[in-house]
């Protein structure tokens, strides 16, 4: 008499995913990006604005594009992540403004530190969209041909870094 | 002191509802008539410390006592106090509690109308729904007590979340949580019959109007929360397919497959093991609405603020409660004897078709709306299931079923002549298909999706009104012949019409709604629809807890003003959340509904209107009332009642119990 | 007399100005495209609310790179495989058919298939299995007492041929 059995069987199987499902963030969705070549734009610099930055200018380095804005809650968390990594001067940290007003970024730069090799300014958003951004703080790893290798979404912390942004890059400069 | 007073109530109930889990149950199973006995007193305990518990609750709304955590996370002193009230129930701890208050309601109700059941059965049921209290009450002394103090006491509360401020959100939830609740006695029920082994036609008798009460308290339910996302969200949806509704909406598949399941078991006792696994089902797709909802496993407009832990005590009283009962099944089901003989085309058989169809109805609700879950527990990355696909899937599943949902009712019981069945039914399908494929001309734009919407609709119109016509056209008397059905005969067929209503409001006001979003100058006018919408402006309206922009519409046809309608929107002054007042011109024939969008920047006093024209969009919901309605005629039917008529004859049976 | 004055000077001014309310869109019937589209698509940072009808920022720029990507003349199809190619599958509320939405989209009509034919055999077997009622010879005889007392016999033959 099996088939009397099989309810309880399948409710198991349920049983079993609703449980990994309570370790599981819904919220937080992987970018498609990654492997990807990173999304080419041309903007004008945060602090020069007559001067472009794109990110083939890159092409032969790793490094990291960080999205952030001045009205960010978590990038505030993230900031002195981003400050301590900078003054290590490991790998280039470029800034990606996203939705920001000129005034007040710039002077969230002066008050907290500028990480930023430099930034530059996605007033509407468009790269953003682009670049698949839907929260930020988000930090995209981007190796020497220009790919993403990795995303991180929302604030930068002293775990991720050490646990996998570090070792990526180390290993994506050492190729 | 109240707040503690309530919180002592939960903890006597608590103990109260573990005596009743066990005691009766071992009572039964040894057959002592002293521990059976205490199942009712032990109910009727139950439900007045948790009826205290609410009081308390409630209490501490209304004096505003912010030292209550939870009052102060819901409250706040500019809340009307009918707000007040209804905030009880507007969080994660407070609907808690009142599912546990209307478990206990129902365990009394039980209590109160089983004078006719032998008293094992009786101490069963109640011990079962005892247990299940245990799970709810201690889930919500360890992690969600809704008395949980907050020192120092806030100086003023949080206030409740603006889209919980309305009519409709103070009544949705205590009728939707009396149908999840319901569904535990025909559970219970279940679960008795399978203790002890008695699984017969008179199980299915007892348990069907217990069964059918709480399918007309989730019919309503539902309901009434799709009605109140039809105006309370600004743009006239009124089903969305989230996963919070779609909680509701499988154990109402299930539950309607199981009434109509129970009318085969009790007329014939047969398919009693699918019967009982059905019971089973819609309680454990209450338990399971109820983890998804408050686990944050899925992402949903409704979910309450989620806490792992929350999440894991759920999951375990989950797999304890539903677990167990599918074991015992297990266990049990293969001694039920088959039951009474019928052919494979028979009203039994059509009844099993729909049961199939409902069934699978609802796993397609269950497999959309868990899928993501199962792709990301294994791995294979995020994705997004919503209305496009549970329309694709749901919709063509449900066309054979309304199909079958005509012929039923004219279906004979243990056999059916086919073509003795084509031949009466073939006028009505007649007539149902050429005023589906002509009355859309008379909207002005044929569409064959609104024809074969029609065509549902129309043929479980005609199919119904071939019954009655069967039934009551004769040379004799025909109010005799009228008093001669039975009430529950009526029931259905109403309940039958109240879906072909239903199919109605759906197919006209997806085939002819029409939405414009203007801008409107002050005096500008807008014609659509044949009809000539005037807007007068906005003028700023004072509430009791916000400031209201109130525009004015005017709206004439033929020169001749309809009415005059006044849309909101409304900031609240303490959560600062800007809300949508729509307002509606509800008719028969359909409503003009307008809402105001945004100020436009820079302007004499311009808005952003939109304004929708929803043909036959009330007919959705009278259509649930009617199949409400069908439900309560049901219950009211006479072989239900001679039980009562019984008991008061016999008062000695309670003295012996 | 106060709601008369403020209801007189609301409509002063529509006397003085009437026009013609016109669409907020520039181009209605590609917002309507648009619309229809992003009623398909989710709202990234919502909690389940589709492109079309939420209020976040997000959402708003995302209806307004549809909107300038079918002015651009972009079909549907080439803007969804866009916010896919950035966003993922989880933008469609749509899931595309693949290996792994097989059970998503078939699943259902798989059970339906299922469940009709485990009923075709339930009710086959059933009809094997059970029996008509036989009566045992002592039984009969009680029944066909119990019925000269109530009923005529010739009526069960009627009702029952095989018995």
């Amino acid at each position: 008499m099996m088939r009397f059995i099989l309810p309880f069987v399948v409710f198991v199987v349920l049983a079993v995913f609703l449980a990994i499902g309570l370790n599981l963030n819904p919220r937080e969705v992987p970018s498609p990006l990654v492997g990807k070549p990173a999304p080419a734009f041309t903007l004008p610099q945060l602090h020069e604005s007559t001067k472009q930055f794109s990110p083939s200018d890159m092409k032969g380095q790793v490094w990291l594009l960080n999205v952030w804005a001045s009205w960010c809650v978590s990038c505030k968390e993230e900031h002195p992540v981003l400050m301590e990594l900078s003054r290590r001067n490991i790998v280039p940290i470029y800034g990606l403004d996203y939705k920001d007003k000129q005034a007040d970024a710039e002077l969230w730069l002066k008050k907290g530190g500028d990480p930023y090799v430099l930034s530059v300014a996605d007033t509407e958003g468009r790269i953003g969209i682009d670049y698949g951004v839907y929260g930020v703080p988000e930090t995209y790893v981007i190796d020497k041909q220009g790919v993403i290798q990795y995303k991180q979404i929302g604030p930068v912390t002293p775990q991720s870094l050490t646990e996998k942004i570090l070792p990526l890059v180390a290993e994506l400069q050492a190729k | 002191m109240i707040p503690e007073i309530g919180n002592f109530a939960l903890i006597v109930g608590l103990f109260l509802a573990i005596t009743l889990g066990v005691l009766p149950i071992v009572g039964a199973a040894r057959n002592n008539a002293v521990l059976m006995g205490v199942a009712r007193p032990l109910a009727a305990g139950q439900f007045v410390f948790l009826g205290v518990a609410l009081l308390c609750l409630t209490y501490a709304f209304v004096a505003n006592d912010f030292s209550v955590l939870y009052v102060a996370q819901h409250s706040n002193t500019q809340l009307p106090t009918i707000y007040r009230i209804s905030a009880v129930w507007g969080g994660h701890e407070g609907s808690l509690l009142l599912w546990a208050f209307l478990l206990s309601v129902w365990t009394l109700a039980v209590a109160l109308y089983s004078k006719h059941l032998p008293e094992e059965m009786v101490a069963r049921v109640l011990g079962v729904m005892g247990l299940i209290a245990v799970g709810f009450l201690l889930f919500m002394l360890l992690t969600s007590n809704p008395f949980d103090r907050l020192l120092p006491a806030a100086a003023d509360g949080r206030d409740l979340n603006p889209l919980l401020q309305d009519p409709g959100l103070v009544i949705h939830p205590p009728m939707l949580y009396m149908g999840y609740v319901g569904f535990s006695v025909a559970f219970a029920f279940a679960i008795a019959a399978l203790l002890g082994g008695r699984l017969d036609a008179t199980w299915a008798r007892w348990s069907r109007p217990w069964t059918t009460v709480a399918w007309v308290f989730m019919t309503l339910g539902i309901a009434l929360g799709s009605w109140w996302a039809y105006y309370e969200l600004g743009w006239g949806g009124w089903w969305f397919w989230d996963p919070v509704e779609n909680a509701s909406f499988m154990p109402w598949l299930i539950g309607t497959a199981l009434m109509h399941s129970l009318a085969v078991t009790e007329k014939r006792n047969a398919f009693k093991s699918w019967t009982v696994l059905l019971a089973i089902t819609a309680f454990s797709l209450s338990l399971l609405g109820t983890f998804l909802v408050r686990s944050g496993v899925l992402t949903s407009v409704h979910s309450f603020a989620s806490d792992p832990k929350r999440g894991i005590f759920i999951l375990t009283f989950l797999v304890i409660v539903i677990g167990v009962s599918l074991l015992l099944f297990a266990w049990r089901a293969p001694k039920i004897g088959l039951g009474g003989k019928f052919d494979p085309l028979s009203r039994e058989s059509l009844l099993l078709s729909n049961n199939v169809l409902l069934s699978v109805a609802a796993a397609s609700v269950f497999i959309g709306t868990l899928y993501p879950l199962f792709m990301d527990a294994l791995g294979q990355g995020k994705l997004s299931v919503g209305p496009p696909y549970f329309e694709a899937v749901f919709v063509p599943l449900m066309i054979p079923m309304i199909l079958m949902m005509g012929l039923g009712p004219l279906a004979r019981w243990k056999k059916v002549d086919a073509p003795e069945l084509a031949k009466r039914v073939r006028w009505a399908f007649g007539a149902a298909l050429v005023i589906a494929l002509l009355l859309p001309l008379t909207m002005g734009e044929w569409n064959v999706m609104v024809s074969l919407g029609l065509l549902l609709a129309f043929w479980i119109i005609t199919s119904v009104s071939l019954s009655l016509y069967e039934r009551l056209a004769g040379r004799d008397d025909f109010m005799q012949r009228l008093h001669g059905q039975s009430l529950s005969y009526y029931g259905m067929q109403l309940a039958h019409l109240g879906v072909a209503v239903f199919i109605i409001g759906v197919t006209m006001v997806k085939g002819y709604e029409t939405e414009r979003d203007v801008r409107m100058d002050v005096g500008d006018v807008l014609n659509t629809g044949g009809y000539e919408f005037r807007f007068n402006g906005v003028t700023e309206e004072q509430g009791p807890n916000y400031v209201a922009g109130r525009g004015h519409v005017t709206i004439s046809k033929d020169g001749k003003v309809v009415t005059e309608l006044y849309p909101e929107k409304r900031q609240y002054n303490v959560s600062g959340m800007p809300m949508t007042e729509a307002a509606i011109d509800a008719g028969v024939l359909g409503d003009l509904y307008v809402s105001l969008g945004e100020p436009i920047p820079d302007s004499n006093g311009a808005w952003a209107v939109r304004v929708y024209i929803k043909p036959f969009v009330d007919w959705i919901w009278a259509g649930c009332l009617l199949m409400s309605l069908g439900g309560v005629l049901a219950i009211s039917d006479r072989r239900y009642r001679i039980h009562n008529k019984r008991k008061a004859a016999a008062p000695l049976e309670e003295k012996t119990a | 007399m106060k709601y008369l004055l403020i209801l007189l000077f609301t409509l002063l001014p529509a006397f003085s100005y009437a026009g013609e309310a016109k669409d907020m869109a520039a181009d209605p019937v590609l917002e309507q495209r648009m619309i229809g589209l992003a009623e398909k698509l989710r709202c990234l940072v919502c909690q389940n609310e589709s492109l079309a009808s939420s209020h976040a920022e997000l959402a708003e720029d995302l209806r307004r790179e549809v909107r300038e990507q079918m002015q651009k003349g972009m079909t549907d199809q080439e803007i969804i495989d866009y916010l896919v190619s950035r966003y993922g599958d989880f933008v469609l509320y749509d899931p595309p058919v693949k290996a792994s939405t097989l059970v998503l989209w078939y699943g259902p009509f798989a059970l339906l298939l299922i469940g009709a034919g485990v009923l075709v055999f339930q009710l086959r077997k059933r009809r094997s299995q059970i029996a008509e009622p036989q009566l045992s010879d002592a039984d009969a005889h009680r029944a066909a007492e119990l019925l000269e007392q109530s009923e005529k016999p010739e009526e069960l033959m009627k009702k029952d041929p095989q018995a």
